[in-house]
């Protein structure tokens, strides 16, 4: 597929911690970790999907200006940015997994309209759903 | 108005506390614990980031997540309402009736005899699109309503 999205941003306090959360607690690897100055384009991919990137980026100058910087920063920080959907085989058993490496959940796995889902958030604020495909 | 990002992070966690068990009694010192913060910085700090005081958002999640049972749950209202957090289901009846408009009985009829076609959308955010925005106090809400039925066209200035 040479069409499509490939790299989708999140927003995240700090590049080192968010880092170390998606690739050590969710099991993503790095793609592009790449450095200019105080700029950093950091990207990391799920083993299972090499065709979309998810960007961890922090709120910065240049790019933004110090106010506009801070605002998001908050709205990180308050769980305000949009949903983020984690699609997995066996919910229940990603949450054990997950759970041991110290991933704070905020909704345990519920099974409902034949599906299991549960709820968890990244360092920054960041909010998962971690959904069971259905099969 | 700017808040410390690292207060709301700790801010948020006593939200998502809320969230998980919004049938459980969550005094402000409780919450105040769970963020690290004393219980007046905690109830002042809070209605600073997310626009209510915690009480009033701990009862919208109640509300909502009555709505969800009462649609899909084979629970009694009684029984809906002592597992969403109410003691008695006067309160329960009368606060929900006074936030939603309908009384619990109404919604489930309608809600039952309404198809549904956003299946796909997954059920949270469904839910959290569902939840009652409470932008009064129930009291103030119910004194307007008082005042709206006496005919009175005064606009009351929150």
């Amino acid at each position: 597929m040479s069409q499509g999205v490939e790299v989708v941003g999140l927003y995240v306090r700090d590049q080192d911690e968010a880092l170390t959360f998606y690739v050590e607690k969710l099991g993503f690897r790095v793609h592009t970790d790449a450095r200019n100055g105080d700029y950093r384009w950091l990207t990391v991919q799920h083993p299972d999907q090499p065709s979309l990137q998810l960007g961890l980026f922090t709120p910065q100058s240049p790019m933004l200006d110090a106010a506009t910087a801070q605002t998001l920063r908050e709205l990180v920080a308050k769980g305000a940015m949009p949903p983020l959907v984690l699609a997995v085989d066996d919910c229940r058993a990603a949450y054990d997994r997950m759970r041991a490496r110290g991933v704070e959940f905020t909704q345990e796995p519920v099974a409902r309209f034949g599906s299991v889902d549960a709820g968890f958030r990244d360092p920054s604020g960041n909010g998962w759903k971690m959904i069971e495909a259905r099969r | 108005m700017s808040q410390d990002p690292e207060l709301l992070r700790r801010l948020l966690r006593a939200k998502d506390r809320m969230d998980a068990a919004s049938h459980e009694e969550w005094p402000v010192r409780r919450l105040a614990r769970v963020s690290g913060v004393s219980a007046a910085h905690f109830a002042r700090s809070f209605k600073e980031a997310f626009g209510v005081p915690p009480h009033r958002y701990l009862l919208t999640r109640r509300i909502e997540r009555a709505m969800a049972l009462l649609r899909d749950a084979d629970l009694s209202i009684t029984e809906i309402a002592f597992e969403t957090g109410w003691k008695s289901l006067g309160t329960f009846g009368r606060t929900f009736r006074d936030v939603t408009g309908e009384s619990p009985g109404a919604i489930r009829a309608r809600e039952r005899a309404a198809p549904s076609d956003l299946a796909s959308v997954p059920v949270c955010f469904l839910r959290a699109a569902h939840r009652p925005d409470l932008t009064i106090a129930v009291s103030e809400k119910r004194r307007q309503e008082a005042d709206d039925t006496k005919g009175t066209n005064e606009t009351e200035v929150p």
